[in-house]
């Protein structure tokens, strides 16, 4: 866990860094994060001491990143807040796979913002039904299937786009790794109860905006071509999630926003 | 200048284009220097000589070469290191699955074969990049032993596939803090998501219709965060299949207090 050099670049240009940290004393911090703990805990620990001492002075891009990490979980969180309250929409298994992700989803926005403290973004109104395009999304069991489809697949593609934008915190970066892969089951299994392969074949799934899975097909990394004798295209492409970019994100989300 | 820091034809010898790194952190230091080179498309070759200075038996083992039972593998360093960790547990997936699917475990469905054989389609596509990308970094081909695993039942197979698929995301998930190159760290990401739906694809087979595809066992409840775990700690988990030792003593590690 790279706090130490967290804390060194941050001293560079803040000589007050280690004022504003005195009550968490270099030596008690660094020991609190020691060998053991760094394993499992350090990300949550670091960040928030980290934040604890910052206020709103985490650096911006970092703060913009978690911001807009946080929107996305507050409409997860949401939607299926919502899903779970609604009355005989969601039941027997769906319900059993539901509540566990409504936790974790709740579990990421408390995570997020904690970690942001004031910088954090309130949590916005959303209209799931994207201005008509999706109607009764709380009472059609398909449509919100198909609604929680698209946003675990958009939340994958969009933790994905922001980790390198995270490469000079290894404690952030690894939260938000250990998140994107939750992100990842959700949609595999969201798949499964629409009746679909729990991976992303080409870029379409029925119903699904198509914004959601635009490049998705893609076979080609680092100009390696992982299109291989043997090997049916399709399946060469549900090896591969790409990412997508905040603005591709936004596109797709923006209609949700009341 | 499109050239993948990794596409590079490394020398017999790889020359540093970058300055000598200090004592303080490899990693950290390297990063500062690593936008400069990757315009020289150097970055992997500097890094690995910069850090080691004579590896034990890779990078030079060659995609193509088979290691021995009991051969001591370096993975190497810097991200030459992670990607070659990556592509071990890569190899190592694969043969599983590869037993798998070669012969069925007894009374398996249409739906539990064709899930398998696109879990093997895929992870060869994984493999294959690995091996492609790293070229003559690559470590050899492993030496795998699954006696351990009975491939005529259900639950042993699906319990190591299931072992397999969280193992290999907590690898990914712990991995990505170790890598210098962001597009090093992009390509891992692209694979991760992935592995984590093979996780929960299998864990749906071996307890259907339960929490078990996200369960509390991989990701802690309170903080929804899934498992990351760190070389040191996943190659002895993987070891019980591999007759190799993997060396992860030069890769990148965490800093600690």
């Amino acid at each position: 866990m790279n706090i130490q050099a967290i804390i060194a670049d941050l001293s560079k240009t803040d000589p007050e860094l280690y004022d504003r940290l005195e009550h968490v004393s270099r030596r008690s911090l660094f020991n609190m994060i020691g060998r053991k703990a760094a394993q499992v805990a350090a990300p949550l620990v670091a960040m928030a001491a980290v934040n604890r001492a910052y206020g709103q002075a985490l650096p911006q891009p970092i703060v913009d990143v978690l911001n807009f990490a946080l929107t996305l979980e507050y409409l997860e969180a949401e939607f299926y807040n919502v899903g779970m309250d609604s009355a005989g929409l969601l039941t027997g298994t769906a319900r059993t796979v539901y509540g566990q992700i409504q936790k974790h989803e709740n579990a990421h926005v408390k995570l997020l913002k904690d970690t942001l403290g004031t910088a954090a973004v309130a949590k916005p109104a959303f209209d799931f039904t994207a201005k008509g395009a999706f109607p009764n999304p709380f009472s059609n069991y398909q449509v919100y299937l198909t609604l929680s489809q698209a946003f675990e697949d958009t939340g994958v593609r969009a933790y994905k786009g922001q980790a390198p934008a995270l490469i000079s915190s290894d404690p952030i970066l690894t939260t938000a790794l250990r998140i994107h892969s939750v992100e990842a089951r959700h949609a595999a299994r969201v798949r499964m109860l629409r009746g679909e392969k729990p991976w992303v074949t080409g870029n379409t799934s029925p119903g699904v905006p198509s914004a959601v899975y635009a490049g998705d097909e893609s076979t080609v990394h680092l100009e390696i071509s992982s299109i291989i004798q043997g090997i049916p295209v399709e399946q060469s492409t549900q090896a591969w999630d790409e990412p997508l970019s905040k603005e591709d994100v936004l596109k797709i989300v923006t209609p949700f926003l009341a | 200048m499109k050239a993948s820091p990794l596409q590079q034809q490394p020398a017999q010898k790889p020359v540093s284009v970058l300055p000598v790194v200090p004592l303080f952190s490899g990693r950290r230091m390297f990063m500062r220097y690593a936008g400069v080179a990757t315009a020289t498309g150097l970055v992997m070759s500097a890094c690995t000589n910069n850090i080691i200075p004579e590896p034990l038996a890779g990078p030079g083992g060659g995609s193509t070469a088979n290691a021995r039972i009991g051969d001591v593998i370096d993975l190497g360093s810097g991200d030459i290191g992670v990607l070659n960790y990556a592509y071990a547990l890569e190899q190592a997936e694969l043969r599983f699955l590869e037993l798998v699917t070669d012969n069925f475990y007894d009374n398996a469905t249409d739906v539990e074969k064709q899930v398998f054989l696109e879990l093997r389609n895929q992870e060869i596509t994984h493999r294959e990049f690995f091996k492609k990308v790293l070229g003559s970094y690559a470590i050899p081909t492993l030496t795998l032993d699954y006696s351990s695993v009975n491939f005529r039942n259900r639950d042993s197979v699906l319990d190591t596939a299931m072992a397999f698929a969280d193992l290999a995301t907590s690898a990914y998930n712990g991995a990505g803090q170790l890598l210098s190159n962001a597009t090093n760290l992009a390509i891992s990401g692209i694979i991760v998501s992935v592995e984590a739906r093979h996780a929960a694809a299998v864990r749906e087979l071996r307890y259907p219709n339960t929490t078990s595809f996200a369960g509390d066992d991989v990701i802690d409840p309170v903080t929804g965060l899934e498992v990351a775990r760190l070389p040191n700690e996943v190659v002895p988990i993987a070891s019980k299949f591999i007759k190799e030792n993997l060396s992860t003593a030069n890769l990148p590690s965490p800093m600690t207090a």
